[in-house]
């Protein structure tokens, strides 16, 4: 549980381009990471690469190291199904299974590469799960009822609770609250503090607010020019990234007067 | 201002001719099919009724219409539902190989080569059975019957022209099979990325990715599209009748020289033939064919339906 990351020189391309370069970071367990930065500067396509959702896309491919504790995501031999089972991710727009019931979906993950639980074992993983996503009050009384029935931000709660289900090391979370109101927001940003008590938390968005108010850690993402591939700029201590950043582009950025 | 319980008086919305035009033309339309389909339930069952009362030896075979009838209903279900069995896990495989495991390149071609397929007059099918088909089909069908004959359907003896309804089923299957590959491949390909990257985030393989996303949002077009083919195989009228050799009654024997015939084959075979009472009696088996469509239609449906809430349509 709550692994650390470590990134090394990780170039990341879409066929023959560089979308995001050069980047090294050190992602602390039972922390909040938040990326920020301008739209088009790879932070999400970086986020991929984590748990090598990247790859999916044809053509695409990565340069460099990216370990999970001592264990190399990125070495040969290395299955990209057993990465993603073992970091979980939550996606910009609330995505449970339509055709599934809200049990159904928390459950989709351990029921995955046949993995045999016992109804009672289930019953037990799926309420903690939607406990732990602070949704168990509001559907414990309709969970065989399609989860596309709940509102944006339940729904995107069921992600949270079919992502930490399995009991992953790491939480990935592309823009969660992009297309939610601001108590669902909210409701996810407390769910967020509580969560990285035990995992790792990395999350992207759009919102300074946002990871001024969730995160302890901030990595600023930046496009050098149009065409040009993005790149972390810097990554340090919250308080001090919304405060003292120690560049120029970081300030420019985080007080608004950015390009 | 005063708060009313009254209900506010409706508003005039202003009427745009082009709204009031197409309005009507799509309402038009839509009357125009329940009008079709009425009359020809009205032709069926008025030129029916004669045979529907007459006297039981003065229908063609000499028992009635329901005996009449029964073994081509036997024979049109038998071979469709067949044909159906052997087509729709092969239209949902190659489906799935075109959208998800097919390289690009191959992929396309592919589809376009089904499509075309989906445009080859029955005829043509029925031609490659006849000709083709049904002599290679006599070596096959003696080992089947020699090793697999305690199956009602293999009980031979196994037919020395080879035109039997084994054959006219593997026709049906393939003269359909184009039709429901091109409706599902269309429906798999519309599953949302979003729903795909959420299984394969969880871990999925790319088997289990398609088990979770993919299958269960194309489900009602896989029946639909299933239904479809065995609307088509139902009502298939030439391809049968040149492929099968028709002399039996009801049997479950497919491999055998004496099959029922089907009710389209039948109706296109003995009609030239027919006056009187025989032309009622084959329209009477034309309103069977007619309501078995029609169930068949409504069964599917009913089935897309019960599932509806969890269509991901809402």
């Amino acid at each position: 549980m709550a692994k650390r990351i470590e990134v090394k020189d990780l170039d990341i391309y879409y066929d023959k381009f560089l979308a995001v370069q050069g980047v090294s970071m050190t992602i602390q367990p039972r922390s909040v990471t938040a990326l920020i930065g301008p739209s088009g500067c790879g932070k999400s396509t970086f986020l991929r690469t984590l748990n090598r959702m990247h790859e999916l896309v044809p053509g695409a491919r990565v340069d460099g190291k990216v370990f999970m504790d001592d264990q190399d995501l990125y070495a040969n031999g290395v299955d990209p199904v057993k990465v993603r089972s073992q970091i979980g991710m939550v996606f910009q727009r609330p995505n449970p299974f339509p055709t599934m019931s809200i049990y159904d979906n928390v459950a989709a993950g351990l029921k995955l590469n046949s993995k045999r639980l016992k109804r009672s074992e289930l019953d037990d993983i799926v309420e903690r799960s939607l406990r732990a996503a602070n949704l168990w009050e509001e559907v414990k009384d309709r969970l065989p009822k399609p989860g596309s029935g709940l509102s944006g931000g339940q729904q995107q709660r069921l992600c949270i609770a079919r992502a930490i289900a399995v009991q992953p090391d790491v939480l990935l979370m592309d823009e969660p609250c992009s297309a939610l109101d601001p108590i669902s927001t909210q409701a996810i940003e407390d769910l967020m503090l509580e969560l990285k008590e035990r995992y790792t938390i990395v999350i992207v968005t759009h919102n300074m607010q946002q990871a001024a108010r969730v995160s302890d850690v901030t990595g600023f993402f930046n496009l050098r020019g149009v065409g040009q591939p993005g790149e972390l700029v810097e990554i340090d201590e919250t308080t001090k990234i919304f405060s003292t950043p120690s560049k120029k582009a970081t300030e420019d950025y985080i007080s608004g007067r950015f390009g | 201002m005063a708060l009313s319980t009254e209900r506010p008086s409706p508003r005039r919305v202003p009427q745009r001719p082009g709204d009031r035009i197409f309005s009507g033309f799509s309402t038009g339309a839509g009357v125009l099919i329940l009008v079709a389909l009425a009359g020809v339930a009205a032709f069926l069952l008025v030129e029916a009724w004669p045979s529907l009362t007459a006297p039981a030896e003065d229908i063609s075979g000499g028992e009635g219409l329901v005996l009449y009838v029964w073994p081509l209903l036997f024979g049109t279900l038998i071979s469709a539902v067949f044909a159906l069995v052997i087509a729709a896990p092969l239209a949902v495989a190659i489906a799935l190989f075109i959208t998800y495991y097919a390289p690009r390149r191959l992929a396309q071609a592919l589809g376009y080569l089904i499509d075309l397929l989906a445009a080859v007059p029955s005829i043509i099918y029925g031609l490659w059975g006849f000709q083709q088909l049904a002599p290679l089909t006599v070596d096959p069908t003696t080992w089947l019957s020699e090793n697999l004959g305690f199956l009602p359907f293999f009980a031979g003896p196994p037919s020395a022209t080879g035109r039997t309804m084994f054959v006219a089923i593997i026709v049906l299957a393939v003269m359909i099979l184009p039709i429901i590959t091109a409706v599902v491949r269309e429906a798999f390909r519309q599953t949302p990325r979003l729903h795909e990257e959420a299984s394969l985030a969880l871990g999925a393989t790319r088997w289990e990715m398609i088990r979770m996303a993919v299958l269960p949002f194309g489900r009602s077009s896989i029946v639909g599209a299933s239904m479809l083919g065995l609307g088509r195989a139902l009502g298939e009228t030439m391809a049968v009748a040149i492929v099968l050799s028709v002399s039996g009654g009801v049997t479950f024997n497919l491999i055998g020289s004496g099959n029922p015939s089907t009710i389209a084959a039948n109706i296109a075979l003995q009609f030239p033939e027919s006056t009187g009472l025989q032309v009622n009696t084959l329209i009477a088996s034309g309103l069977v064919l007619f309501a078995i469509t029609l169930v068949v239609n409504m069964a599917a449906r009913a089935v897309i339906n019960r599932r509806k809430e969890f269509s991901g349509a809402n």
